[in-house]
């Protein structure tokens, strides 16, 4: 895959990097940027943010192996994120993902996010979601969903196959 | 009490601070030089130093910045009491009384301070052995060793590795954890003379600060978080710049390996020779480590003077060479094997009988002071051309000099080379030419590449060779003498800076080979009817009563890191 900034996404990033004094705090939102336009970020864009802000791409890599958030691999079309923080936990939160794995094929046992092999889906564990109250909660995506039940779960499912 | 001296130069005017080290009075410099020589306040971990303690660390180190994250300096200490009314708080037998540090919502747990990064202040009490830093010790200890893989049995770092030291010191003998243990890559193929074991690492950082800080190269950085952080490179191979080996000396731990020595030998098992390095004219110091004969390792040793504590990698793996099998290991004389009894009597006699100006000598500026000194004395009582060849690279801001030969400034200040070196070279080429000079005496250069060419070498009637490896000139050498690397000798170098640095002799020289000073020394007597030093301390003192530039030194004086004169 041939890596390119389309000249949209160039002055958009431009126009950030003149937000800040030093140049160099601009690089979490270019991350940020990249994986709204690409889904991830791919290494390419870790090269791309280092040149353009006058860092060593280790100095960036940094950043997108700290944060979670970042993906470097791309990711399902659905996107399962299932909270595993205490009131989750409580609520039943490791159950609710073996679900979705156990459906979905994938090894549940893993720590990473899993994709399915069809790159429609995938589950990870993340956390504290702040939404303690309604436990456990499952973010599809940018959706929130809460008091998240099997057959809720089921219909995510159902939903993303199609 | 007195107070120790200190450790570091202390700045004028030195302002003191009067402070307690384990219940004895110290008195210490207010402020330091920082690891960029530039003054601040004196922190715990220097000021337990000058009062002659030590505070094991790992991340700290004295030339790059303070990091603070190992935690293992931490000491327990207290500070004088204040009253309301900001005025020390006394005893009843009128000495001032000290507050512990403690934890705030804990006043019965001592809380210790990170000695690297904490300045001290007047009054204040460090209590570096004191049973609270102790356990203080033992707790970030084992909090280290929890994912730490043991594998000292077949880590190159055994037997130099601060983690083993500091077990023995300050650990405990059992360990609690028995959870399994986080594992890291392994092998990691950092750069192209450095392999990473990202389990043994303690992520103390002072690899990334090195490549930052000094090395200019910020090629480090710690990737992924909380138990699975690693050192990392961008790319695989992608630390490569000529001071990465630094990195492995500075590892307190055997995380970081250099490719050249890891596997080759357990360390406890070198012999360990003062000497000077011989790639270049800074005349970095360093260790030869050797063992029965082989050379293992160059590391570089502390001169504040010179390297302060790093040498490039070019210079410290630049030792092959001395164990080549093609060394050469005879005396020869007109191309049959011979010994130094035969050939020394025929060389005896043939300079001898030499008129005045009918020999040449070229000296490399590879050979010592004291060669050069003893060449020129031949030089003068036989009215002799003399020269040295320059050898010229790229140099870089932090130690490579342009003057690639090791002792110019010897060759210059003995009078074997003018400043401008090779200047005297055509000169020599036309008396050769002209029939003027009739015997060239070559020491460890191949004058072929010089305007030599072999064809002006044949028109001579005698040609004296010594060298260590072959080439062109030995080649056509009527007397070839085998002579002695750097490190199989004892002699002196005289730095471009003008350090005049010893080197100790670290392993026996092959076959026949003998350092070259002891034949000269021959020479000289034989030739001149001086009697002169058959021991390097004598010939070195006497150079020093007879070249004006060394006046006043002695060879005993020069003491490990050299003595600067003025050139």
């Amino acid at each position: 895959m041939s890596f390119s900034v389309p000249p949209t996404l160039e002055a958009e990033l431009d126009e950030l990097a003149t937000h800040y004094p030093q140049k160099r705090s601009a690089s979490l939102m270019f991350l940020h940027a990249f994986q709204e336009h690409f889904g991830h970020v791919p290494r390419e864009a870790v090269e791309w943010t280092a040149r353009k802000l006058g860092l060593q791409p280790i100095n960036v890599y940094e950043l997108v192996t700290f944060y979670p958030m970042f993906r470097q691999q791309p990711v399902g079309k659905t996107h399962i994120k299932v909270c595993r923080t205490l009131s989750c936990a409580l609520a039943g939160s490791a159950e609710l993902r073996e679900h979705f794995c156990q459906k979905l094929g994938l090894d549940s046992h893993k720590h990473t996010p899993q994709t399915t092999a069809d790159g429609k889906f995938t589950v990870e564990f993340v956390e504290c979601l702040a939404s303690c109250g309604t436990a456990p909660v499952v973010m599809v995506n940018d959706d929130l969903l809460e008091k998240v039940t099997v057959t809720e779960a089921d219909r995510v499912l159902a939903s993303g196959k199609k | 009490m007195s107070n120790a001296p200190a450790t570091t130069a202390a700045p004028p005017p030195v302002e003191k601070i009067r402070i307690k080290v384990d219940g004895r009075d110290v008195e210490v410099p207010k402020l330091l030089p920082n690891w960029q020589g530039k003054l601040e306040p004196t922190t715990m971990l220097q000021a337990v130093q000058i009062a002659g303690g030590e505070v094991p660390h790992y991340c700290y180190h004295p030339k790059l910045p303070v990091a603070g994250n190992c935690r293992m300096c931490l000491i327990e200490f207290g500070t004088p009491m204040m009253g309301p009314d900001r005025k020390p708080v006394l005893n009843p037998d009128g000495t001032p009384k000290i507050a512990r540090s403690v934890l705030p919502y804990e006043p019965q747990t001592p809380r210790g301070a990170i000695a690297c990064a904490t300045p001290i202040s007047p009054g204040m009490e460090l209590y570096p052995s004191s049973p609270a830093t102790k356990q203080m010790r033992e707790a970030v200890l084992e909090s280290l060793l929890i994912n730490h893989p043991l594998d000292c049995p077949i880590c190159d770092q055994a037997g130099e590795c601060k983690l083993q030291e500091y077990s023995v010191e300050h650990g405990q003998a059992n360990s609690r954890f028995v959870e399994p243990k986080v594992h890291k890559p392994k092998a990691v193929d950092l750069g192209p003379r450095i392999v990473l074991d990202d389990e043994r690492c303690i992520l103390c950082t002072r690899c990334i600060r090195f490549t930052r800080d000094i090395a200019g190269d910020d090629a480090l950085g710690i990737v992924n978080r909380g138990s699975y952080n690693t050192i990392a490179a961008w790319k695989d191979g992608a630390f490569d710049n000529n001071y990465t080996l630094n990195t492995v000396d500075i590892c307190p731990v055997g995380a970081l390996t250099s490719k050249d020595f890891r596997f080759k030998m357990r360390v406890w098992f070198l012999k360990e020779t003062k000497s000077v390095c011989s790639s270049c004219a800074t005349g970095c110091n360093i260790t030869i480590g050797s063992r029965e004969g082989t050379i293992y390792r160059y590391e570089p040793r502390d001169n504040e003077a010179v390297n302060g504590p790093w040498m490039c990698d070019a210079g410290r793996l630049n030792y092959r060479w001395v164990a080549r099998a093609d060394r050469i290991h005879d005396v020869y004389v007109r191309g049959v094997k011979s010994t130094w009894e035969t050939a020394n009597r025929e060389i005896h006699a043939l300079l001898g009988r030499a008129p005045e100006g009918s020999v040449a000598i070229v000296a490399g500026a590879r050979q010592t002071t004291e060669e050069l000194y003893l060449l020129k004395k031949l030089a003068t009582r036989l009215g002799a051309l003399t020269d040295s060849i320059a050898r010229e690279g790229e140099p870089d801001r932090l130690l490579v000099s342009a003057d690639r030969n090791p002792n110019s400034n010897g060759a210059r200040l003995t009078g074997i080379a003018f400043t401008e070196m090779g200047i005297q070279l055509p000169k020599i080429a036309e008396g050769i030419a002209a029939g003027t000079i009739k015997t060239l005496i070559v020491f460890g250069e191949d004058v072929t590449k010089h305007g030599l060419g072999a064809d002006l070498l044949a028109r001579l009637e005698t040609l004296i060779v010594s060298d260590i490896l072959p080439n062109a000139t030995t080649a056509a050498a009527h007397f070839l003498l085998p002579g002695c690397a750097h490190a199989e000798k004892r002699g002196t170098f005289v730095n471009t800076k003008g350090r005049v640095q010893k080197f100790m002799k670290a392993v026996e020289p092959p076959g026949d080979a003998r350092a070259e000073w002891e034949v000269l020394h021959e020479w000289v007597h034989q030739v001149t009817g001086q009697n002169g030093f058959s021991t390097i301390e004598g010939l070195f003192n006497q150079m020093a009563r007879e070249v004006p530039a060394f006046a006043g030194l002695e060879w005993s004086k020069l003491g490990d890191t050299g003595v600067t004169i003025t050139i």
